[in-house]
């Protein structure tokens, strides 16, 4: 079974998957592993990591040094197509005109969806991030705790690859031993945080990412997550065979051609398809989710973008991992799983606002290579749990600091303010500004902080009354309204941020005293959560705790869409726990035959 | 995961492109004193361009520079970055023909510094005409400093020329860093693959403390 044009569909399918990211990615490949058949859609069209990603080019061979665009909202070598926030005949619409109220959603049109591109950074929630109400008195617990998830969590880090250290960290978790590939060596810029910055309590640990260090053990591995599965056993080990290590250059958002990091196609729909159960149909714009007269979900009306036509999927179950936002749209489009009222409600992101100074003990360091493993090694975890115990710091939760550092490849703004750090009051040109830019390079230091974010009655979608995109499909309204709680937990964030960066003698040129001018906006973290959250009762909630929908048996949500809140942790590795565990569940359903 | 079945790809579309804006490249060049009012025609790379193929200024949409505009352009780069015994000079590496796409870029961030750089471009070769009496291209480096030296000065007495002057600069140190020459000048030495990565070396250790 492969990627196929609609004329070749399946009368019928055991499952059928809208998206092919982490979500619906790790679904496919759980479910196909056991022998299900499945059809996945994607909006976007095939795409091959192998040989379309541009991993050593430099900024001059890029249009326009490779800076963002309209077209390409990243940047030009970033590994994202037909994406953005902004897409023609895609709209979407804001219900407030204050910008400081607008949400802007990100759309990946492409396959494999926004795996292809994220900064790999693969933290696991916490005990008291799924239990937020128990804990800081403030949004809704989840119907699943950390111990519910922990074995999968275990699965997915063996699965995929990810590098990191057991640190021992309170709400912040260890894997199982031997899951965790080894922790890249720091760099200098992230050993000098850690010495540093214990002077304002910063604390700088290894960072989990899913980028592979070392080989993956192709022996043990598949034993382990497919115990007496044979054919699995040898699908995975094949896969992780094909998979090379880090090579130590090329940042990971512009993919990764040799499978070293975890892009979902690397992954889950490469061993997803050799095991003959899965067809993938990309450019099928998914439509709604029909029903039959007993409400059952029976297949996806789709749009095919090859030729304008629509057409019908059919499976047994249906599968939504097309994005949170963009399933919670099918939901409302397909007037299901709606008795409570909640499709669409609380909706969540990561709250996030970043600072980076001049760090003069850099100043004419030994030239060396530090690309490392395309990104981050090092992170400052939250570890303010007793200040913070009763959300007494005015925010449930807290946050973890991402690093900006080093010597990375210069881009078009790598002279920028140059003249103020070399202490001219003129613009400075000529053998001057050589000297000044090979002197200032690479002592750039910043840190982006990821917060918790608890629901609130003023974030959520709808259809909007008459805007359609441009196959006609009735759009998403957004409203968008942080809370105190966000804006205190962005006021902490960036004192914490001057403090530390003061700790290791940076000067922050312009500090930001006003959270509501920090704080990113809604959606521009590309973390959107909720809309479907799971719960303890079909009154409060849209899912019950294996992200199965209350009212529609056979009707499963895969992606963020299921999130009761959001963690000062990226949701990626989250998601696929959730669908991993949601995908055993389906399965234990069909062999019941509850559905 | 091929795409033989998938939509068309981006360079049918490109070369459509390309053909509407060489058209009114030719427009542009038969009055060159109303280029930097000129609308661009062009079209951008769209949504999906190959991101594999290594592109050069002029290959997505027509540039705009007129043989005069693109020598001071020219001699401009070099004024702000010029050659030294470990590293080539602007105009060596190219940095001239950026500028020259970044002003015909069709997307709208670029429009501001189009009528910027282009009528600047003439102001600055009427300025060395009025000082020295030959084209800004055609001055010794000495007269070429003198006049960046004004523009550069924050008492400079044209305010809007200074700015022309800040922006010319960044966008030129910026185009020549991002040249695998420029990160060699700029001591950036990764982008190369390795077996192993050995964390930081003792003498940066050192540099800072930790060693």
């Amino acid at each position: 079974m492969p990627v196929i044009t609609a004329d070749k569909l399946q009368d019928n399918y055991d499952v059928v998957i809208v998206g092919s990211g982490a979500g619906g990615g790790q679904t496919a490949y759980t479910l196909t592993m056991e022998g299900v058949k499945v059809l996945m859609l994607e909006a976007g069209r095939s795409f091959d990591p192998a040989t379309e990603v541009a991993m050593f080019h430099t900024p001059n061979q890029a249009p326009l040094r490779g800076e963002k665009t309209p077209d390409k909202q990243y940047g030009f070598h970033d590994c994202s197509i037909n994406s953005g926030w902004d897409i023609p005949g895609e709209p979407y619409t804001n219900a407030h005109a204050e910008e400081a109220n607008h949400f802007r959603w990100w759309r990946q049109r492409m396959m494999g969806g926004r795996t292809n591109h994220w900064g790999r950074i693969s933290l696991r929630n916490g005990p008291y991030d799924f239990k937020p109400r128990t804990r800081w008195g403030m949004g809704f617990d989840w119907p699943i705790s950390y111990d519910d998830l922990a074995p999968y969590y275990d699965k997915v880090e063996m699965l995929i690859g990810v590098f990191g250290r057991n640190e021992g960290l309170e709400n912040s978790p260890d894997s199982s031993p031997g899951v965790l590939q080894p922790a890249p060596k720091l760099r200098v810029g992230e050993l000098y945080a850690q010495k540093h910055g214990k002077k304002v309590g910063a604390q700088v640990h290894s960072i989990h990412r899913a980028v592979l260090t070392r080989p993956q053990d192709a022996e043990s591995l598949p034993k382990k997550l497919h115990p007496g599965n044979a054919k699995a056993q040898r699908l995975l080990a094949d896969n992780m065979r094909s998979r090379s290590p880090c090579f130590w250059a090329t940042d990971c958002h512009r993919g990764c051609a040799i499978r070293a990091n975890y892009d979902s196609q690397t992954v889950h729909l490469r061993p997803a398809m050799a095991s003959g159960n899965l067809d993938i149909l990309p450019n099928a714009m998914a439509r709604e989710v029909t029903v039959n007269k007993d409400g059952k979900a029976t297949g996806i009306t789709f749009i095919d973008k090859t030729t304008g036509r629509e057409g019908h999927a059919k499976g047994r179950v249906v599968v939504l991992a097309a994005g949170a936002m963009e399933s919670v749209r099918l939901l409302l489009n397909s007037g299901i799983a709606n008795s409570s009222g909640k499709v669409g409600k609380y909706i969540t992101d990561s709250v996030q606002s970043s600072l980076s100074a001049h760090i003069p003990a850099f100043e004419g360091m030994p030239i060396h290579n530090e690309d490392g493993a395309g990104g981050p090694h090092a992170y400052v975890p939250w570890t303010l749990l007793k200040e913070n115990r009763n959300a007494q710091l005015g925010f449930p939760g807290g946050y973890h600091l991402e690093f900006t550092s080093g010597r990375q490849m210069p881009s078009l703004g790598v002279v920028n303010g140059i003249d103020g750090r070399a202490g001219s009051s003129s613009v400075l040109f000529g053998k001057k500004l050589k000297e000044e830019a090979r002197r200032f390079y690479g002592c750039q230091l910043g840190f982006g902080g990821q917060g918790t974010m608890l629901p609130n009655d003023g974030c959520f979608t709808e259809l909007d009354p008459t805007v359609k995109d441009q196959w006609g499909i009735p759009v998403l309204r957004f409203h968008w309204k942080w809370t105190d709680a966000e804006l205190n937990l962005v006021k902490h964030q960036q004192q914490h941020i001057r403090d530390l960066l003061e700790a290791l003698g940076g000067k922050v040129s312009k500090p930001e005293t006003d959270p509501a001018k920090a704080i990113k906006q809604g959606g521009t973290v590309i973390h959107e959560v909720g809309g479907a959250i799971m719960g303890a009762d079909a009154a409060s909630s849209v899912t019950n705790a294996f992200s199965q929908t209350w009212d529609v048996k056979n009707l499963f949500m895969a992606d963020g869409a299921p999130f009761a809140s959001t963690a000062d942790k990226n949701p990626t590795l989250t998601i696929m726990a959730l669908a991993w565990r949601m995908a055993d569940h389906l399965m234990d359903e069909l062999k019941r035959q509850n559905i | 995961m091929n795409t033989n079945d998938d939509l068309p790809r981006i360079d049918r579309r490109v070369a459509i492109h390309w053909m509407l804006g060489a058209t009114a490249t030719l427009a542009t060049r038969d009055a060159p004193l109303s280029a930097a009012d000129a609308p661009i025609q062009a079209k951008g790379y769209g949504p999906d361009p190959v991101m594999v193929k290594a592109y050069k200024p002029g290959d997505v949409w027509p540039l705009t520079f007129s043989d005069a505009q693109r020598r001071t352009a020219r001699a401009l780069c070099d004024v702000i970055i010029p050659a030294d015994d470990a590293s080539p000079s602007a105009s060596a590496v190219g940095v001239h023909d950026f500028m020259d796409e970044w002003i015909s870029s069709p997307y709208p961030a670029q429009a501001g510094d189009r009528k910027t750089i282009l009528d600047r471009l003439k102001w600055i070769d009427d300025e060395a005409r009025k000082r020295f009496q030959k084209a800004f291209a055609d001055l010794t480096l000495d007269q070429q400093t003198a006049i960046c030296d004004d523009l550069a000065s924050p008492n400079a007495k044209d305010k809007k020329a200074a700015s022309f002057f800040k922006r010319y600069r960044d966008l030129t140190a910026g185009g020549y860093f991002t040249t695998p020459e420029g990160m060699k000048a700029i001591g950036y030495v990764g982008n190369m693959p390795s077996a192993t990565f050995e964390g930081p070396p003792l003498e940066a250790l050192k540099h800072v403390g930790l060693a």
